[in-house]
């Protein structure tokens, strides 16, 4: 293979994307890697019947309006994941220096790198969102027939449409608001893209037919009334899911068309972006704070003054933090809206509310017991490790109630008792997650809040399954306490299970 | 900044010291600081000189041994310890979202020092550091020797007895390591006490009254320089006079080596 070539790069960037995907899947440990190929089999497996149950019944769809209008709803909200992916791998590729100072000092012809690796984003949003769908596509095509294997067609098409739009979308920051504030700016966008089109889909739903349901709006007659003909290139997509071979070859031509132009304008600069973003940190001088006296404190007013500093500070850290709280932007529609009449939506506002106590806390908790920036620091201070422990615990609390305490006060003004039921269920949550990340604490930057989910699956998991668990004990507890025992205890169970699956006590 | 140092001759007492990780990193260590001294610790890489300060720290548990700082007992009260102590890192460690102001404002209140007296301290730090004009600018446009300035100026901001630092020195340009030095001179002069690794020697070699050798988690050899050339010169069973720390701490490591 001769070097230099676009071949040769490829196969550099191929074998960097392998070993990091293996380091991300083992956690950096080589030797679980049996272990986590047995748990990927496990899981897809499941995911099958997970499936079948789910699109089992659609696989002889005719193509009609409410299908097509479903399914693109569906690849439309899958295409926004990939794109907030695609956006956040071309957003690293500019700014990350690691071989970029190399490659660029290199007499090499850099524009053929930058060429592989703006199709190398493609390839791997697709990689990503192929096993994801793999098994409804499977279930569709077993039940449904070999037509069914143009949905894969389709993701690989929207992979490269997705690297495509996100290149374009990150260079235009570049021009318009420059280097500095492009990657903030462009890592918010990537994390509300995702999330934005379901929450439009609810509030639509709630504002139109008082639920929560995105399916009321799908499938109500205004949006079929007024849905194109069934021969529109908008349905394209989803007829080239369902086999339409012609629709198929015109999705994946136009979605090339878009990459192989992006790449064509934007891989000749893209040394020049690089460069750009390199020196927007370096001359970076925020002017913070007037002079003002210091405050008398105690240690554990300070460690919690400091957490809260720090969040309020990292934009980038307060999107990623509180992208679970768009999620609620929804409940509060609905809350809104049934201001007046009072209706039964409460029963399905308390669980949503206590998920996202429990999932912000999971972030926030991470971010102060793991996320420690001076550990040595806060380690050599004259206070007992409990105590720092227990300051950071505080500061976590104390986000959450700031943000949770608003939609309780109103929730108690309409319904006191499901006030009562959505703020026991909040504490919980909240303390069950906080524990978790207590019990899995690993020493890392904050900037590696991202990675945080593959430093310990099982945290990871727990953490999810404790927000579910507590979530579906406030859902029946709303209705019925005695019935909220079984999902309590579940809950419980899962809580109990991280503690003794935790390395402390592991190791103990 | 004054200094009431109560009359303990030993600043640091180490005895037996054991810490085992795939191998034995400090091996059975004895060492003596006494107080007002600076002290140096050299060592080849690996020889166990971080593994023994992060221990004196109170940021890794000994196996086995005591250490005792200023007379306290650090394994069993090691609150009371850490607060005559400072610990700084070749790496330092602070926050980027905060400005240098705020970072001693933190480890002030982390110390519990009287905001009135801490202010006094912070205000003369950053003057002596060359800081001030940075005071309000988050230290996350910091180079590498300002990042470092502000981890000293943490650690001295609580007014500590005991200063204990690994490779302080590694990545700063000459006018912040003299700065550094001058700072951590002026300590030693007002009765406070440093236990410093590096591998620099020329600067244990001006800075340090007493130089110990660590390899393979023992100390080796320790003493003033002349001593540590008396050393050298008798393993070498030549005389050893004029030779600089560099000669002198290689010799003492090849002979602990031809003696393992």
């Amino acid at each position: 293979m001769i070097p230099g070539t676009a071949v040769w790069f490829a196969r550099h960037e191929s074998r960097l994307a392998w070993r990091d995907w293996l380091s991300m899947i083992t956690a950096g440990r080589r030797e679980r890697l049996r272990r986590v190929v047995i748990a990927i089999l496990v899981f897809a497996i499941f995911m099958h019947f997970v499936a079948y149950w789910m699109v089992g019944r659609y696989a002889d769809a005719p193509i009609d309006k409410p299908v097509l209008v479903s399914i693109t709803a569906s690849v439309l909200l899958s295409w926004f994941l990939m794109i907030s992916q695609a956006m956040e791998s071309m957003t690293r590729a500019f700014y990350a220096r690691s071989d970029l100072d190399l490659i660029l000092a290199s007499p090499v012809a850099a524009q053929r790198l930058f060429a592989v690796r703006i199709a190398t984003v493609g390839v791997s949003v697709a990689a990503m969102a192929i096993p994801l769908a793999a098994p409804f596509i499977d279930i569709l095509v077993v039940r449904g027939g070999l037509r069914w294997m143009g949905a894969y067609g389709l993701i690989v098409a929207m992979g490269a449409a997705a690297a495509a739009l996100a290149v374009g979308f990150t260079v235009a920051l570049f021009r318009i608001i420059g280097p500095r504030r492009t990657r903030l700016v462009a890592q918010v966008v990537a994390a509300v893209i995702g999330a934005a089109f379901v929450i439009g889909l609810q509030v639509a739903a709630i504002l139109s037919y008082g639920t929560i349901s995105r399916v009321s709006v799908l499938q109500s007659s205004a949006v079929l009334t007024h849905a194109p003909d069934l021969d529109s290139i908008v349905w394209w997509p989803a007829r080239a899911a369902m086999g339409d071979w012609p629709a198929l070859i015109g999705v994946l031509a136009v979605s090339f068309a878009l990459l192989v132009a992006a790449i064509a304008l934007v891989s000749p600069r893209f040394g020049e972006y690089a460069i750009a973003a390199s020196g927007a940190g370096a001359s970076r001088v925020s002017q913070t704070g007037r002079q003002s006296a210091f405050k008398k404190t105690s240690p554990r007013r300070a460690l919690r003054r400091k957490e809260w500093m720090l969040l309020r500070r990292d934009p980038w850290l307060v999107s990623q933090t509180f992208m679970q709280m768009l999620y609620l932007i929804p409940p509060a529609v609905l809350l809104w809206r049934s201001f007046d009449d009072g209706n039964g939506a409460y029963n399905l506002l308390v669980p949503v509310l206590v998920m996202a106590a429990g999932q912000l806390a999971g972030g926030l908790a991470w971010l102060a017991i793991s996320g420690e920036d001076a550990p040595d620091l806060v380690a050599t201070a004259p206070v007992p490790a409990s105590f720092i422990l227990r300051a950071k615990v505080e500061a976590v609390l104390g986000v959450i109630a700031v943000v949770f305490a608003p939609m309780v006060a109103v929730l108690a003004m309409l319904s006191p008792w499901h006030a009562l039921v959505a703020s026991g269920g909040i504490i919980i949550a909240t303390t069950a997650a906080t524990a978790i990340q207590l019990w899995f604490r690993s020493q890392a930057k904050r900037s590696q809040f991202r990675r945080r989910q593959v430093s310990s699956r099982v945290a990871t998991f727990t953490e999810a399954f404790s927000s579910i668990g507590w979530a579906a004990t406030a859902a029946v507890a709303s209705v019925s306490l005695v019935l909220a025992i079984a999902p309590a205890l579940i809950a419980f169970l899962v809580v109990a299970g991280a503690w003794i699956m935790s390395p402390r006590q592991a190791g103990a | 900044m004054k200094h009431v140092m109560p009359p303990i001759p030993f600043a640091l007492e180490i005895h037996g010291l054991v810490k085992r990780f795939d191998r034995p990193a400090v091996d059975g260590l004895d060492l003596t600081v006494r107080t007002g001294e600076f002290y140096a610790l050299l060592g080849p890489n690996g020889a166990g000189k971080t593994t023994t300060l992060r221990m004196i720290a109170g940021l890794l548990r000994p196996d086995a041994g005591t250490i005792s700082v200023a007379g306290i007992d650090a394994l069993a009260d090691p609150v009371a310890a850490k607060q005559i102590m400072a610990w700084i890192s070749d790496e330092p460690m602070i926050y980027d979202k905060l400005t240098p102001r705020e970072y001693l404002e933190f480890v002030a209140g982390l110390w519990g020092i009287a905001p009135a007296l801490a202010e006094e301290r912070a205000q003369e730090l950053l003057s002596w550091l060359d800081l001030k004009p940075h005071a309000h600018e988050r230290c996350e446009g910091f180079s590498k020797g300002m990042r470092q300035k502000v981890a000293l100026a943490g650690a001295l901001v609580h007014d500590p007895r005991v200063i204990i630092l690994d490779e302080p020195l590694t990545g700063l340009d000459a006018g912040s390591a003299r700065q550094v030095k001058s700072v951590l001179r002026e300590r030693v002069n007002a009765g406070g006490t440093i236990i410093m690794t590096t591998h620099i020697l020329e600067v244990a070699e001006r800075m340090a009254d007493r130089i110990g050798v660590i390899a393979h988690g023992k100390l080796i050899a320790e003493g003033t320089l002349e001593e540590l050339r008396l050393q050298a010169g008798r393993a070498n069973g030549a005389a050893n006079d004029g030779a600089s720390l560099e000669d002198t701490f290689l010799a003492l490591v090849a002979e602990q080596a031809q003696a393992a």
